[in-house]
């Protein structure tokens, strides 16, 4: 086996040193019923390189790529050019085969990038701080009503009915256990968000209000009026970007008043990779950060005085608290996080502005196309770049067919919200700078032959 | 532009070292020095090119971005650069061998990589219509088939995204199936005090109270204690096995067993599933939920700290509660089981959702690339190696280092040992740091809780006899140093990018993000 060096030889002068007859002698405490006497049952038997790629490639071969086809999927997963680089360095053994910086003398490489990462999302979602990733934007949103309650000590968040219908589901399963009370409702096919509703409804109760922005339909809205309602009757505003280019173009949550914003970093870096891994984004205020759920890393110096990056503030974390932690997140997202802190370098300020720029710009030309083809309509009118269509039809089936058609045409709502039937001719479009005219042109081609 | 460290290097640093000459840009030879993005790079660089496109009416509004963000951008020489200095700054697997106990650093094959980037797997969107996607399911399908198969339980849940994620979805299955039987009273689990620290965390999430389970003597969950704490307030008990004292707990048959008698379930943890794989399967041992690391056991890359991978095997017990998505094969035909399918076809009970979309897919297909390269019989054959390698370990350190198990039998994949027998005032720190000198990375410190000075040792099957007897031979001579009172061993490493690192600074000053002002230059 290619990846075993222990030669039969080997194990015999091994099993002689530490006084065993043969290997089951190490077994021992294993009891007898429970011990196998071969290799499992019904699984097949060690396979070389060549073979097991070809039963990969023969399985990758069944799926649709997003490269190849026009491709307008979005909702909380976006397809963005990643530059080659990105990919070669994040495969460096040193980065790809580390683990988690425990032992700081000698993972500096990885502590330096955590801190340019921690910077880097600070100052993109607005807020004084980050931490060093999550498992994904979703579980980072669940984990920020956690922490609003620890800090509120009030038990009852309102989620924005602009937000992921996922990460509502994430959220709805966690308060099943912790007995936070969440309010949710699904979204209208309007081009107005729920801000005015939502101010309305914070009350002495309410420890959060969760907002996405740009929301589910890819509408945005301003949240200055959110942010001073939530002050006044001191709950804490929650803001979720679920596309982080988007902060290129727009203002960041946190310059309008967030006091935690958490994001789904999966755009910059990772790629789709079929909704996982990904990395969650989770910065807040300066005054919040120790009820921060996640590591952290922070400068400090070493015994000769020289600048050094380590994990600190621990003593919010599992293995240092135990029971009394602030989350039990081990574990992270270090890989990616590296992925995006390298594209968003690649990109700087100049970049990434430019990036969204295009987005923005292809999304406004696309979207205005799209409202041509006959029967369709443009339900959002602020949007950066994702934006909502109403179909004259039940927009799944339509998903469907143009799939059939080798187009993948965008998520159908009647997807994400199978209830909710007042929604089922909704179609959401994204459309990034991997979007070509031509792509958009044989959307809306298709799109009015399936109509028709 | 200068990669010097600006902020930290200082000439008379290199006193310490006797004589050797001082270089003027702190680097020495191949050990470079790396400064900030913030301090090298500039808001007008930019290492992409982006496609022109006419301008067009803004739809943003008055929301469109006034102030500038703040991020500095390197071209790609220079990034390419900035992050092959950094990654030199760690140590790796492909570095040398990672004896980090209880998190099984193993080499991470290199067709793994080359698989999980295939554009059928890697460019795929999770909304994209599931009869385009079909040989994602299959992925997903195929381990795990291949999971419940090696476990021996009925089920898997693939979507938790790590471990602790994992011990979280079995703890929320048992939760839910109490509820659903009207035992919601049950609020205590009982959890050795040995435990990974996500443990009681997880516990006391799901809103249990946590109480400890006493160890024998020789290591083990003590028989007796538990099944007299068991009762009417016990949803059950978390238990890693083999343990993290690195043995097999025996009577495990026999706890789950009392404890089910007792009308609670059985968690185990996992993450030592490498010790026993392919040679018992924890379904046969009367466990109810167990994750499972497939970035420890199965190979997928740590990444400096993750992405990992938890899918959790349940018993039939259990399995009705399992989270949603899954996948289910219906004929040829492969399909995702979302909230909408799933309450049409009578998953009803499931406790929800977990994540977005549908887990880990760039380690499913890592995962399984490794389990069709083992087999069934190659998997085998990784635990009898990983324990073989563990107990030559243990055996031949034993004279030079206590072994507070040493004398209950064979351990499984990792070997124990405490501080006892060091010279006053030297610590499990000070042999750990020391092990950095001589080219390792230290094994895993102070930790089980329930021995003074834990070192944790797991050394893997990835690991010859030649790389196992360098590495003895290497803990051997700093252990000695440790027991003579070696004082310079309180100062180590002294070869590593940085001596010891002041933790008490970072944690009494926290500067998270970087500043205009270095903390060094600032703190004179």
């Amino acid at each position: 086996m290619r990846y075993l060096p222990l030669t039969q030889h080997d194990r015999e002068a091994m099993l002689s040193v530490v006084g065993a007859g043969s290997i089951d002698d190490l077994f021992v405490d294993v009891p007898e019923a429970a011990q196998l006497d071969g290799p499992v049952h019904g699984l097949p038997d060690h396979a070389s390189e060549l073979a097991v790629e070809r039963h990969m490639t023969a399985l990758a071969r069944k799926n649709t790529v997003a490269g190849e086809v026009p491709f307008f999927l979005g909702c909380g997963a976006y397809k963005h050019h990643v530059p080659a680089s990105v990919d070669h360095l994040i495969q460096r053994g040193e980065f790809l085969t580390a683990y988690t910086p425990y032992q700081p003398e000698i993972a500096q490489g990885t502590l330096q990038m955590l801190f340019e990462f921690q910077t880097q999302v600070a100052r993109l979602l607005g807020t004084d701080v980050a931490n060093a990733s999550m498992y994904d934007g979703s579980t980072a949103c669940w984990e920020a009503i956690g922490m609003a309650r620890r800090i509120t000590k009030r038990g009852k968040a309102i989620l924005s009915s602009g937000l992921h219908p996922h990460y509502v589901s994430v959220a709805k399963t966690m308060a099943k256990f912790t007995g936070d009370v969440l309010e949710s409702a699904a979204p209208t096919l309007s081009a107005e968000t729920d801000v005015a509703d939502l101010i309305a409804r914070i009350d002495a109760d309410t420890s959060c209000v969760v907002v996405q922005y740009p929301d589910i339909l890819g509408r945005i809205a301003d949240l200055s009026e959110l942010a001073t309602a939530c002050q006044a009757k001191k709950a804490l505003l929650i803001a979720v970007v679920t596309e982080p280019v988007a902060l290129g173009a727009i203002k960041s949550p946190g310059e309008m008043g967030a006091d935690i914003v958490v994001g789904e970093g999966q755009s910059l870096g990772v790629g789709l990779q079929f909704g996982g891994p990904y990395v969650g984004l989770f910065g807040c205020k300066d005054k919040y950060v120790r009820q921060m759920p996640g590591r952290l890393c922070g400068e400090t110096v070493d015994a000769d005085g020289r600048r050094g990056f380590v994990l600190t503030l621990s003593t919010r974390e599992q293995h240092i608290r135990r029971e009394k932690a602030t989350s039990n997140i081990c574990t992270n997202s270090g890989l990616c996080a590296l992925a995006f802190s390298i594209h968003m370098t690649l990109l700087g300020e100049k970049g990434l502005r430019g990036l969204a720029m295009v987005n923005h710009t292809k999304a406004v030309a696309a979207a205005e196309r799209l409202a041509q083809v006959p029967g369709v309509e443009l339900v959002t009118d602020r949007f950066f770049n994702e934006f909502t269509l109403k179909l004259p039809t039940e927009a799944r089936p339509v998903v469907r067919t143009l799939a059939e058609r080798g187009v993948l045409a965008g998520v159908s709502l009647g997807r994400l919200y199978p209830d909710a039937d007042e929604l089922k001719n909704g179609l959401v479009v994204a459309v990034t700078e991997v979007v070509t005219d031509e792509d958009v042109e044989a959307l809306a081609t298709a799109l009015q032959e399936v109509l028709a | 532009m200068n990669a010097i460290n600006q902020s930290g290097w200082k000439p008379q640093m290199n006193a310490r070292e006797g004589g050797a000459p001082m270089t003027s840009t702190g680097n020495k030879a191949l050990m470079l020095e790396e400064a900030l993005i913030f301090e090298i790079g500039s808001d007008e660089t930019c290492g992409v090119d982006l496609p022109e496109v006419d301008a067009a009416a803004s739809r943003l509004g008055d929301l469109a971005r006034e102030r500038p963000i703040g991020l500095p951008g390197l071209s790609e020489p220079e990034a390419v650069r900035h992050y092959t200095r950094l990654s030199r700054q760690n140590y790796a697997i492909d570095l040398g061998l990672f004896p980090l106990g209880s998190c099984t650093m193993k080499h991470n094959p290199r067709l793994n990589e080359k698989m999980a980037r295939l554009p059928g797997f890697a460019d795929v969107h999770p909304l994209a219509p599931v009869d385009s996607i079909q040989g994602a399911l299959e992925v997903i399908h195929q381990l795990a088939h291949w999971l419940v198969t090696l476990t021996g339980m009925h089920s898997v849940a693939m979507s938790p995204k790590a471990g602790a994620h994992g011990e979280l979805c079995g703890i929320l299955a048992i939760k839910a199936a109490l509820e659903a039987c009207g035992e919601s009273g049950r609020k205590v689990i009982l959890v050795p005090e040995s435990a990974h620290g996500t443990n009681p965390a997880t516990a006391a999430f799901a809103g249990f109270t946590v109480e400890d389970i006493p160890a024998t003597p020789e290591g083990r969950v003590d028989l007796a204690a538990l099944t007299a704490r068991l009762g009417p307030d016990v949803a059950g008990v978390m238990i890693t096995n083999p343990n993290t004292c690195g043995l097999f707990e025996r009577d495990m048959k026999a706890i789950s067993d009392a404890v089910h008698e007792a009308g609670g379930f059985v968690y185990c943890d996992g993450a030592n599933f490498n010790a026993i794989v392919g040679r018992v399967r924890p379904g046969d041992l009367g466990i109810d939920a167990m994750h499972i690391n497939l970035h420890k056991t199965f190979s997928t890359p740590h990444g400096g700290g993750g992405p990992g991978s938890g899918p959790v095997v349940f018993s039939e017990a259990l399995a009705p509660y399992a989270p949603l998505p899954f996948v289910e094969k219906h004929g040829d035909h492969f399909v995702l089981v979302e909230e909408e399918t799933a309450r049409q076809e009578q998953h009803g009970s499931s406790f929800g959702r977990m994540v977005a979309f549908h887990g880990q897919m760039g380690m499913f297909t890592r995962a399984l690339t490794y389990i069709l390269s083992h087999g069934a019989d190659g998997l085998r054959q990784v635990a009898e190696d990983a324990v073989l390698n563990a107990n030559y370990v243990l055996r031949r350190l034993e004279d030079v280092l206590d072994a507070p198990f040493g004398g209950s039998g064979p351990c499984m994949h990792e070997a124990l040992f405490s501080d006892e027998g060091l010279a006053e005032g030297f610590t499990t720190l000070d042999v750990a740091k020391g092990l950095i000198d001589e080219g390792y990375h230290p094994m895993t410190m102070y930790f089980p809780l329930v021995v003074h000075g834990a070192m944790l040792v797991e050394p893997t099957e990835t690991e010859s006899k030649a790389a196992l007897d360098q590495f003895i031979d290497a803990l051997r001579s700093v252990a000695e140093r440790a027991k003579a009172g070696d004082a310079s061993l309180k100062s180590a490493p002294h070869f590593a990018p940085r001596a010891r690192l002041d933790e008490t600074l970072a944690a009494r000053k926290p500067v998270l993000v970087w500043k205009e002002q270095p903390l060094a230059e600032a703190a004179e």
